[in-house]
């Protein structure tokens, strides 16, 4: 169990365990030793890393001086973390530095990997100071293993997170652009639909048309699918829902570009066809929605001719 | 709560409030036929943009309304469904089918109007 300690109070009198550690009463000191030893080669240690980054071609979308500047952060961070025993300064940094460094194009395995770099640099340090006496040594690495790789594991899985966020964001952006509902003629809208469409996106869909129907008091609705692949059950259904409820709104609906595996598809399944109005093409839809609503489309020659 | 009906030319209007009760309905059902046999209406409105939700029971008593007002000649338009009840009503497989429907009042007169001109 990690106690949490107060940062204010540096008296001998703190106490401190990780997991897996060795005996309780050593490990404390045994920490504050580590942690002590890491802030006085804070100089060097930093650079060696910052060094063993370049060589490893990690963070190559960061110049060098980036680079330094977030290998500072994070060595105060770790070191920090091994202090305190506390993760949650971490975390927030782990997260704040993942929302720097994930549009600059840096990888999941970049920052494992930095952090595994320090892991071993900050051990190698350890070996170098206590190789004459190998019982410390092993009571020190006891010390040090189960807080540094809990730090790692921090670490990445902060990024991990943040990237699995902006992926949500970028997938709810998606959608929203890929259903405008779009008046082309006064009562007319056309939906144009593109890739794939799953139960979220067909019910967000229908949403979305339901509003805009009323927003722009529309009474013809093409829904275009050209742009869709393949359809199961599930979203036929919800199609000839979307349908029926644009009825409800007084409007007609008007189903264009369905592809063959579609059209075999929908007929397949037994989806009551005789609700939907299907024309072949977006423009055959728009023509048909025209002659609904009472245009006619002439060219400017004829029309002139005849006045 | 009785629903107030207004008469607009050849045609009445209904306006419904929020909450129906089943008895509110089944009360609306029997004023509606009568109004229309005495006021010789050729068509109604019966606005529901104050309705938030449309249970089965309501439905089905709207069908039977314009059913009854079409044995009298008159046509029934069911207006002011809001896109939230549509939703609802489609997921639950409720529908008004026979029945027909238009956006708003403006849009529901429209439709009478030019029933009413024999143009089809």
């Amino acid at each position: 169990m990690v106690k949490e300690t107060e940062r204010a109070e540096r008296s001998s009198t703190r106490t401190q365990t990780f997991e897996g550690a060795g005996p309780e009463m050593g490990t404390a000191v045994l920490l504050r030793e580590l942690v002590a030893h890491l802030r006085q080669s804070r100089t060097q240690l930093r650079e060696e890393w910052a060094r063993r980054i370049t060589e490893a071609q990690l963070l190559t979308a960061m110049n060098k001086d980036e680079i330094f500047a977030e290998a500072t952060a994070v060595y105060d961070q770790y070191v920090e973390a091994l202090e305190t025993g506390t993760f949650e300064a971490l975390q927030a940094y782990a997260r704040s530095l993942s929302e720097r460094i994930i549009p600059r194009g840096v990888e999941t395995h970049e920052v494992v990997g930095i952090v595994l770099l320090l892991r071993d640099v900050l051990a190698r340090s350890l070996f170098a100071k206590y190789q004459t006496d190998f019982t410390k040594l092993n009571r020190i690495l006891d010390a040090y293993e189960p807080a540094a790789n809990r730090i790692a594991n921090t670490v990445a899985v902060g990024f991990v997170q943040e990237r699995e966020r902006v992926i949500r964001q970028q997938q709810e952006a998606i959608r929203e652009l890929s259903t405008p509902v779009l008046q082309v003629r006064e009562r007319l809208l056309i939906l144009p639909i593109i890739g794939v469409i799953d139960p979220h996106r067909a019910r967000q869909l229908t949403e979305q048309l339901l509003r805009g129907i009323r927003t722009n008091r529309a009474k013809v609705v093409v829904i275009d699918i050209t742009g869709v692949a393949a359809m199961d059950a599930t979203v036929a259904n919800h199609l000839v829902q979307t349908v029926e409820a644009s009825r409800l709104l007084g409007a007609t609906v008007i189903v264009t570009g369905l592809s063959p595996e579609i059209a075999q598809t929908l007929v397949t399944i037994g989806v009551e066809l005789g609700k939907m109005n299907t024309v072949g093409d977006l423009q055959g839809g728009i023509e048909q929605a025209e002659r609904l609503l009472g245009y006619k489309v002439v060219p400017i020659a004829a029309a002139t001719a005849t006045t | 709560m009785e629903v107030p009906v207004l008469k607009q030319g050849p045609f009445l209007i209904a306006t419904v409030q929020a909450a129906l009760t089943d008895d509110d309905l089944i009360q609306l059902r029997a004023a509606m036929i009568e109004r229309v046999v005495t006021s010789r209406s050729q068509g109604v409105i019966i606005d529901v943009t104050a309705m938030d939700v449309m249970d089965s029971f309501a439905s089905r008593t709207l069908r039977e309304i314009a059913q009854m007002i079409r044995l009298r000649g008159a046509d029934t338009v069911i207006v002011g469904i809001q896109p939230e009840v549509a939703f609802a009503m489609v997921q639950l497989g409720i529908s008004l089918e026979g029945v027909i429907t238009a956006l708003d009042l403006e849009e529901g007169l429209a439709y009478l109007q030019h029933k009413q001109k024999g143009v089809t």
